[in-house]
């Protein structure tokens, strides 16, 4: 009889009491709006297109980002500077396709397309969602400062021949092998 | 005209205008002490900590579409939530809120009570079959095994603050407990009716009827709108019902020391209740529903029958 009461009623009145001490603990609640919460610098957000340290667009249109996006929802066309540097001539995002995933900035060649911590995106027309060049470029150089593709590569430009980035030795003259 | 005494036109709008608007608020109520014992916050954006949420929901709950299903049975399915509005809203007519305030004076108060709550079983009932849908049917089969059972502990759990008091008038049995309330005499019988209170009014934990998880809202599967609205606030009522009745039978209603006005003990003694009510919502899990009608037969009833007996045998034996 004690057993029964002690399993069948005591243990309902702990728990009822239990429960009553979490009124005075404290919520686990964040109040979004009001209260915004740390954005780690990592975090996978909002995408951006950002410059080197010239000011120049970073994007040499690679078309990588495009290739390897599961969603598809990047497309940007190649065009050409006189000085011969590459550059998109429109660079479009779907962020209504996008899943954040990350891909295109691993697979950036020149770090231009870079991932931020904005998350804030709600629009009320769905066609607002598709971002275009001019709402993607920022004017700074992201996460990564000092770096710019066309100093450190082979590529060759007005201004700067093959051999004379940082790092790389003269190219070969296939003529002086000669035996 | 303006005066407060039991039974004049403008005591009676005040309690029903005063029952509807504390019922109403009581969702809001719930839904933060909920939160509070689940570690959250709550609605608190609308108006003053979240008090205009009732509002807010009213309106959207009154601009929903009038629907009626086109496989339901009309009749029944529009009277349902206007049965149980109606009876929970008359089974206040018996309350004594304070000296001078209350509907009627009645000599069968505690019988009309009972009475209004077996009523009440017809709305669940003819919901859930007029409805033509299982799920609604399945719940109003369990709620109307629940009520028409646990009405037998909650009347039987009364008579032992009737033969101590003498009397069904609920006005009566308040001023007997002048000299100490009836729930230290009659313990056994409060738990009783508390559990039954419970039960009656199909409040969680003994929500069965309406279980979300098991058979998706029970007998108000089908409605929308303003009737679900009724049932919605009518459950309200019937918490606020059921806290009051235990006060008036166990706790001496409106009596309290003096310093503070009757109305204010009698509300804060029902309120005590409303939120423990919901500290049982937020606590306990619902048993199985054969868990729930053999605890009632097989505990309760004996329980009860035994606690009459015992009442009775110390009544004559002091007498």
């Amino acid at each position: 009889m004690f057993t029964l009461i002690k399993d069948s009623l005591l243990t309902q009145v702990r728990t009822l009491w239990l429960v009553f001490k979490k009124l005075f603990t404290k919520a686990d609640t964040v109040e979004y709006p009001d209260v915004q919460p740390y954005m780690f610098p990592r975090w996978r957000g909002r995408i951006i297109l950002s410059r080197d340290p010239d000011g120049e667009e970073r994007c040499v249109a690679c078309n990588l980002c495009a290739v390897v996006c599961p969603v598809d929802c990047i497309a940007l066309q190649k065009a050409e500077k006189d000085d011969g540097r590459w550059y998109p001539e429109f660079f479009r995002i779907n962020f209504s396709r996008c899943v954040m995933c990350g891909f295109c900035e691993e697979a950036c060649p020149t770090n231009a397309i870079q991932l931020t911590p904005d998350f804030e995106m709600a629009e009320y027309v769905r066609q607002d969602m598709v971002w275009e060049k001019e709402n993607l470029l920022i004017n700074g150089t992201g996460k990564y400062h000092d770096y710019n593709f066309y100093r450190v590569s082979g590529m060759q430009i007005d201004g700067k021949d093959k051999g004379e980035a940082l790092n790389e030795a003269a190219p070969v003259d296939v003529r002086s092998l000669l035996p | 005209m303006f005066t407060l005494q039991v039974g004049s036109i403008f005591t009676i709008i005040l309690v029903l205008a005063v029952v509807i608007v504390v019922a109403a608020m009581l969702i809001w109520v719930e839904r933060r002490l909920l939160s509070f014992w689940q570690e959250r916050l709550g609605p608190n954006r609308v108006g003053w900590f979240g008090l205009l949420q009732v509002v807010a929901d009213m309106v959207k709950i009154f601009n929903k579409e009038d629907w009626i299903p086109r496989f339901a049975d009309r009749f029944s399915f529009v009277l349902a939530p206007a049965i149980i509005m109606t009876v929970v809203l008359l089974s206040f007519a018996v309350i004594p809120f304070a000296p001078n305030i209350g509907v009627v004076d009645s000599n069968v108060g505690v019988l009309f009570v009972l009475a209004m709550a077996s009523l009440g079983a017809y709305s669940v009932m003819l919901g859930g079959l007029s409805s033509d849908n299982k799920y609604a049917l399945l719940g109003s089969l369990r709620c109307a095994a629940q009520m028409v059972s646990y009405e037998v502990f909650m009347g039987i759990s009364l008579l032992g603050v009737v033969a101590l008091s003498g009397s069904f008038n609920l006005r009566v049995i308040v001023e007997a407990q002048a000299d100490g309330w009836y729930v230290i005499p009659q313990f056994v019988g409060f738990v009783i009716f508390l559990i039954a209170g419970i039960a009656e009014s199909h409040r969680l934990p003994f929500d069965l009827p309406e279980a979300e998880g098991e058979i998706a809202a029970g007998y108000h599967a089908e409605y929308g709108g303003i009737k679900f609205g009724m049932f919605f606030v009518a459950e309200y009522v019937g918490l606020v019902l059921v806290s009051s009745l235990i006060t008036v039978l166990f706790f001496g209603g409106w009596l309290g020391p003096a310093f503070l006005p009757p109305i204010v003990w009698f509300s804060a003694k029902a309120f005590t209740f409303i939120a423990f009510f919901i500290l049982l919502r937020a606590a306990i899990p619902r048993p199985r529903y054969d868990q729930l009608m053999n605890f009632g037969w097989l505990f309760l009833l004996p329980v009860s029958l035994v606690n009459l007996l015992v009442t009775g045998a110390i009544i004559l034996s002091t007498q």
